[in-house]
């Protein structure tokens, strides 16, 4: 914008601060701005005037003090006489795996219910409708306490395994026992395993797992060297090379190898003294809380999947299948890469709130970051203000982490303006 | 608009700040309530009846606080608490009192800053299980899941005692008494254990309660007991009297059906004559009406009678009165003197 005219020189009057409309917005903003700063100053103060009143000073040394408590699912090590933070860190990385264990299941769930309730077939996408108003109408706190008192009541209790006319008895060949107390399913074992490094004196990693994870990445990216050798081949030719073959092979082979070398064998759980012992315990609390998060949450995601295929004009189906491509692979090549774009910013959300509902894990007694540090630790050490601060921090960085990973995906398949 | 909004915010937070300054005495009277935490439901202690009347042994002590305050018995408001939202409840001002088998511990007083004002009921933490799992002694535990409640000394003893005696063991945590009774009669613990009142009380409640075997170890002490916040303690001490009082009637024999007949002319003993108003003036010394020993003691009888309604022999929970009888039988009661 240019001005042809010069303003009138004019000097500044304080009363312009209120009259003049161009300073007009800026004072008053101004003046709230500094309004909300005092109040928020004086809640500040007054808060920790309260707490010194009561004699309980805001401070964090509680939290190297040992917990005293258990902690059943654990991940790291811990026991009763860690500090208050480990046992903080115990629940922080319960909440992770149930988060991640839901994201993905919810997403499978969600994208194949979304895609089916398109389907022509009127049966099944009635069906999925029925699945989606069935379970985003109810909230999710419904979902898991019912989730768990099925897993309670319906199944059987280790008791019933034990003796001659066991009423119960284990499946998949004698391998998995499924009880009332969650499902022990066999653990991978190495007779001669590489042990266990730690990290910075915190947690202990396996070097086992470590060394299978730099074998499959190797094959991995050998393997994919592979596809873009054929993608040249194909591009200079016009003839693609058979490379399916080759490409497991660089995966399957080296993995297994590494695995006979390590000494890989399954432990399976077996009934001793009160419980099943060995193989890997996946308590009830766990599964009812990642299946009612997942199915909830799938339900939103369906919606989120349909109405991101739905915003795909039809002309790209026709257009596809005009060039001959099979229906199957006109969803999977033209419809969803597309649709993805639409798809991604409300399952960010959906991402975050899995998260968060998560923890309303104490409703079945799984320990999560609210139920160690926020539940328990708050409890005994009274210190409500630190560990509720602490905790929300710590949601807040988990959410933040979440959506700009998923913020960095969005912008690598968002469509690319030229 | 946002200015009002602000000064709106300010006027309400000022005036919250004025309330919290002043005497809980006072809040309870202007009230003419008293708000009193107790827990979720425990038969016998503290739950609600058929009628959505609150009954029970902790539920007395509210009762009688509140007789002894405002005259009136009925003029409490139960606020049920779990073992998690009991000490926040009573430290954010929410209720004026605590009486929901809460045991008395160092840190409990000294680090959550609250007042014990004595005990109602002595008690100890001990295992229940199912007769039919064959265990007879906590030492056989070793590796069983153990139902807890989180929130509680419990929680803490249970670690120890298994830590103590190198067993392992899997805890389930749970939020409330309902909730745990659920989880072990369905067999997804082994054990449950809590107070062995709490336990015997829990049991009363089963279908059969004799398939279950409370076992004879009982791992710590629990001296049960309501409890105020810091800072107020003269709202302490009108607590603290008013169980004093419900246990020095039974010892001096004043029953609910005679405390009227007594408290209508002075008798011969002069502690009684004290308590009950005829003589001296303790209830003013505590900011109270003369009678207020009297209204405390009508509310449900002294501690005697409390007990033999809600918890004793006669009840299904069938607890003896052992520790908790009077100095006299060999108990552990023993108020001090009214003086
Ligand atoms: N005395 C222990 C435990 C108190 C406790 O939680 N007791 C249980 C069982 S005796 C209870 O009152 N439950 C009732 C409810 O769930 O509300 C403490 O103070 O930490």
């Amino acid at each position: 914008m240019t001005t042809l005219t010069d303003p009138p020189a004019e000097s500044f009057k304080l009363s312009m601060l209120i009259y003049d409309t161009r300073y007009r917005s800026i004072t008053f903003q101004t003046i709230a701005l500094i309004a909300f700063l005092l109040l928020i100053g004086w809640l500040i103060n007054n808060t920790a005037q309260n707490l010194v009143d009561l004699g309980k000073e805001p401070s964090f040394g509680f939290m190297n003090e040992p917990a005293g408590y258990d902690i059943n699912q654990r991940l790291i090590e811990y026991n009763s006489q860690s500090s208050h933070l480990r046992a903080a860190f115990v629940g922080l990385l319960n909440t992770l795996l149930v988060a991640v264990l839901g994201c993905i299941t919810a997403t499978v769930v969600g994208v194949i219910v979304g895609v089916l309730r398109l389907s022509g077939n009127w049966l099944v996408a009635r069906l999925m409708t029925v699945y989606v108003e069935m379970f985003r109408n109810v909230p999710v706190l419904m979902w898991i306490v019912l989730a768990m008192a099925i897993l309670i009541e319906g199944l059987p209790s280790p008791r019933d395994f034990r003796g001659e006319d066991a009423v119960a008895s284990m499946s998949v060949f004698d391998s998995v026992a499924v009880t009332n107390r969650g499902v022990y399913v066999p653990e991978p074992l190495f007779a001669r395993g590489l042990g266990d490094v730690s990290v910075g004196g915190l947690f202990e990693i396996s070097l086992d797992l470590i060394a299978i994870l730099v074998v499959l990445g190797g094959g991995l990216f050998v393997s994919n060297l592979i596809k873009k050798r054929a993608d040249v081949t194909q591009n200079a030719t016009g003839v693609r090379p058979r490379t399916w073959h080759l490409r497991t092979g660089v995966i399957v082979v080296p993995l297994l190898i590494l695995l006979v070398i390590l000494g890989f064998h399954l432990g399976y759980p077996e009934l001793s003294g009160f419980n099943f012992s060995g193989g890997i315990h996946l308590r009830n609390s766990l599964i009812a809380l990642w299946l009612a998060l997942s199915l909830y949450t799938a339900a939103f995601i369906a919606e989120i999947v349909r109405a991101g295929i739905m915003a795909i004009s039809k002309g790209q189906t026709e257009a596809a299948a005009a060039l001959g491509i099979r229906p199957r692979r006109i969803m999977s090549l033209v419809i969803l890469p597309q649709a993805l774009r639409v798809i991604i910013p409300p399952l960010i959300s959906q991402y975050l709130n899995l998260t968060k509902n998560s923890s309303l894990a104490i409703a079945v007694g799984y320990m999560d970051i609210t139920g160690t540090l926020m539940g328990i630790t708050l409890n005994q050490t009274g210190r409500e203000l630190e560990t509720v601060l602490l905790g929300m921090l710590i949601y807040l960085s988990i959410s933040l982490i979440i959506s700009s990973a998923m913020n960095w995906y969005n912008s690598r398949v968002k469509l690319v303006e030229r | 608009m946002k200015k009002t909004a602000i000064f709106g915010a300010l006027t309400v937070a000022g005036l919250m700040a004025g309330a919290a300054g002043a005497a809980t005495l006072d809040d309870v009277k202007a009230r003419g309530k008293l708000n009193c935490g107790v827990s979720t439901g425990l038969a016998g202690f503290s739950n609600p009846d058929a009628n959505g009347n609150w009954e029970g042994f902790d539920v007395a002590v509210c009762r009688a606080v509140a007789g002894a305050v405002l005259g009136d018995a009925n003029a409490v408001e139960f606020v049920p608490t779990t073992g998690k939202t009991r000490f926040t409840a009573l430290a954010s001002g929410e209720i004026d009192m605590l009486a929901r088998n809460t045991t008395w511990t160092l840190s409990r007083d000294a680090d959550l800053k609250f007042t014990f004002v004595g005990v109602n009921y002595y008690d100890g933490q001990g295992f229940m299980a199912p007769k039919e799992l064959g265990v007879s002694s906590a030492k056989e535990l070793d590796g069983a899941t153990v139902c807890i409640q989180t929130g509680t000394t419990t929680e803490l003893n249970l670690a120890d005692y298994f830590r103590k005696n190198n067993m392992s063991y899997e805890p389930v945590p749970i939020e409330t008494n309902a909730e745990a009774q659920q989880q072990y009669l369905a067999g997804a613990c082994d054990v449950y254990t809590t107070d062995a009142s709490g336990l015997a009380s829990t049991r009363a409640t089963f279908e059969d309660p004799s398939a279950h075997v409370i076992l004879p170890e009982i791992i710590s002490k629990e001296p049960l007991g309501p409890l105020v916040r810091h800072g107020d303690d003269e709202w302490g001490d009108i607590v603290r009297w008013s169980l004093n009082a419900l246990i020095a009637a039974e010892e001096f024999g004043i029953t609910s059906a005679n405390v009227a007949d007594m408290a209508a002319a002075a008798g011969d003993s002069p502690e009684i004559n004290r308590m009950l108003g005829t003589e001296g003036n303790l209830g003013e010394m505590l900011g109270l009406d003369a009678n207020w020993a009297v209204n405390a003691i009508s509310a449900g009888g002294n501690y005697g009678e409390v007990f033999e309604k809600n918890i004793g022999e006669s009840t299904p929970i069938g607890l003896a009165r052992g520790l908790n009888a009077q100095w006299t039988e060999g108990g552990l009661l023993y108020s001090p003197p009214f003086r």
